[in-house]
């Protein structure tokens, strides 16, 4: 299986559309990142249908948070996606594949035809991404605690190569349960990581249950202070406040965007739900989502 | 071919591997060290002195240092992790599978001390179970040099190799056996001794106390093929066959469980395509006893006498 190749059309769009953000009013901006985030929100059901399996109601609460990192804050170039100088994004929270798919596909990554392979034989899109395989893709993730100490040695090698490029990782609440993100937290924290970014889709719910009533993380922004971080709130869902937070570091420490979403965001009846982790919606409920969702 | 397994000098291969590394360090500034307050156990005082920018001790997190390995690949550096083999391997055996070989980035993964180095330190500390967790990984080369010489071979081999890769690297002494110009490829064995009564495949540190079960049975009348097997993945099946064909019958040695290691391998490659007669030795799948290295491969008949007595079952059959 080949590496999947850019979609040059769809990346000369994103290209003039990261130009117009740039210069617009935050309101605009925010507006613009809406539309392309509702859309994904579409793609992403329609894929979780077609393919039968999935996680809509992690995908939902991350893809505000994918929307912002790639159409207004990473420094990237979907059809270089291994030029050595571009900023380094990994989702460790990997099942929610389907977001981080539709939302490089939005970029130009690969052609968005390629979404209609999701999870189905040979796909270059499997259930958990695949950097071999999908382009903007740093590092195979899926089991949880990974992706964050392979950001802490991106950040690592950036700092030793004399690059100003970032690293942005996104994790899952619940996947801080595992004690390898703690490892990464420590040495991220000695090492002064002030390129290193950690945005946690704080969404509270994990596969069975809450995650305060699971193994309790409050007080999570004490804890990410304790480590050595700069601990940032925002609402996960407010495009405004993730560009304005989801900036580098000017304390000297890495920063930590405690983002508080809602998991299955954009559906009323799959918000804040546990079932929606990994449930597929029947042919009505799409219907239905699909009206909520402006279509 | 000269046998030097009877030469009294031996060898921690941890010096070799360190001076390999580092001078390949100063031709090649991508090459760095990442390990988990293994400094001293891993032998980098001499790296860390000389390059303390490209050395990174990460505590005691070897989670962590794996993933960071990984992310330092993705930079295009070639990042050596280097860790007492047991924690390395049992510790992070996931993010050896998901961030190092099925994401395909170049790290080389150093298991110092391995097999029961740690001698009276206990099972704890013993990595026997290596050989056979990593061979069940794909994209994942296993390499246990048997000397000074074939880990340097084996250092240099794994920098410009493009892909992952596993080294043991040995602590417990032993002689230098690997002849200077003995070539090292990706799935290669090399033939140290002809014969065509019995073939020993051996590795690491079994391979020169092969040498010497050979130089016993050469005394009485039997000629032993001798084969180093530094790659337990990829097999060297052309070699394996061969003496399958032409010998009677195979002894497998390696300081490892035989659930699953070099013997397994082999065992499994004849079996489906010219079954021999075979023995297996290793540590056979219980927790070893108290007591030094040396006397645990005694207890565990990993010696030239209990290679040779497998032999001598082999040829009485």
């Amino acid at each position: 299986m080949q590496m999947l190749n850019a979609d040059p059309v769809t990346a000369t769009e994103w290209r003039s559309r990261r130009t117009r953000l740039a210069t617009s009013t935050p309101p605009q901006r925010a507006a613009e990142l809406g539309k392309v985030a509702t859309d994904l929100r579409r793609t992403v059901l329609r894929m979780i249908e077609r393919a039968g399996q999935g996680h809509l109601g992690g995908d939902f609460s991350v893809l505000d948070i994918l929307t912002t990192l790639f159409h207004g804050v990473l420094n990237v170039d979907p059809e270089r996606p291994h030029w050595p100088d571009r900023d380094r994004f990994i989702l460790s929270k990997g099942h929610s594949s389907a977001a981080l798919y539709a939302t490089l596909a939005s970029c130009g990554y690969f052609p968005r035809a390629e979404l209609d392979t999701f999870m189905a034989p040979m796909s270059a899109l499997n259930g958990h991404p695949n950097r071999t395989k999908v382009p903007g893709v740093e590092t195979n993730t899926g089991p949880l605690g990974h992706g964050f100490p392979v950001a802490v040695g991106c950040a690592l090698a950036a700092r030793l190569q004399s690059s100003t490029r970032r690293t942005v990782v996104v994790l899952g609440d619940g996947e801080l349960q595992e004690g390898s993100n703690w490892e990464a937290a420590m040495a991220a924290g000695h090492h002064e990581l002030s390129a290193l970014t950690a945005v946690v889709d704080r969404n509270r719910l994990q596969q069975g249950a809450r995650t305060e009533e699971t193994n309790r993380l409050d007080p999570l922004p004490d804890k990410w202070r304790s480590f050595g971080w700069e601990v940032r709130e925002v609402d996960g869902h407010d495009y405004r406040a993730l560009v304005s937070t989801c900036t580098e570091s000017t304390t000297g420490r890495p920063v930590v965007v405690i983002a508080n979403t809602v998991k299955g965001k954009g559906v009323s009846f799959m918000e804040d739900r546990v079932e929606w982790h990994h449930k597929v919606p029947t042919a009505d409920q799409v219907r239905a989502a699909l009206v909520e969702l402006g279509r | 071919m000269t046998i030097a397994a009877s030469v009294a000098q031996t060898y921690d291969c941890r010096q070799a591997f360190a001076e390999e590394l580092t001078a390949l360090a100063r031709a090649d500034d991508r090459i760095v060290a990442v390990c988990n307050d293994s400094i001293g156990s891993s032998n980098l005082v001499g790296f860390r002195a000389e390059f303390p920018d490209r050395t990174f001790n990460v505590g005691i997190a070897e989670q962590d240092m794996v993933g960071v390995g990984a992310g330092l690949a993705n930079a295009g550096l070639i990042p050596f992790v280097c860790a007492a083999a047991p924690f390395l391997t049992g510790r992070a055996l996931e993010q050896i599978k998901a961030d190092v070989a099925y994401s395909d980035v170049p790290v080389v993964l150093c298991g110092m001390s391995p097999g029961m180095a740690y001698g009276e330190l206990g099972p704890t500390h013993h990595s026997i179970e290596d050989l056979s967790w990593l061979r069940a990984i794909p994209n994942l080369p296993v390499v246990v040099p048997a000397d000074p010489v074939q880990t340097r071979a084996a250092v240099r081999w794994a920098a410009g190799h493009p892909g992952p890769a596993f080294l043991r690297i040995g602590r417990f002494k032993v002689p230098a056996v690997t002849p200077p110009d003995a070539p090292f490829e990706l799935g290669r064995g090399i033939q140290l001794t002809d014969g065509d009564d019995v073939t020993v495949i051996a590795t690491g540190t079994m391979v020169s106390r092969a040498l010497a079960a050979a130089e016993q049975l050469r005394t009485e009348g039997a000629a032993i093929r001798v084969l180093n097997m530094p790659f337990v993945d990829p097999l060297d099946t052309a070699a394996v066959l061969d003496a399958a064909r032409t010998t009677r019958g195979i002894v497998t040695a390696e300081e490892a469980t035989v659930s699953g290691g070099l013997g397994a391998a082999v065992a499994s490659l004849v079996a489906q395509h010219h079954p021999v007669p075979m023995r297996i030795l290793g540590v056979p799948g219980v927790f070893a006893p108290t007591g030094s290295t040396a006397f645990l491969l005694e207890h565990f008949g990993l010696t030239a006498n209990g290679i040779a007595r497998a032999a001598r079952e082999l040829l009485d059959r």
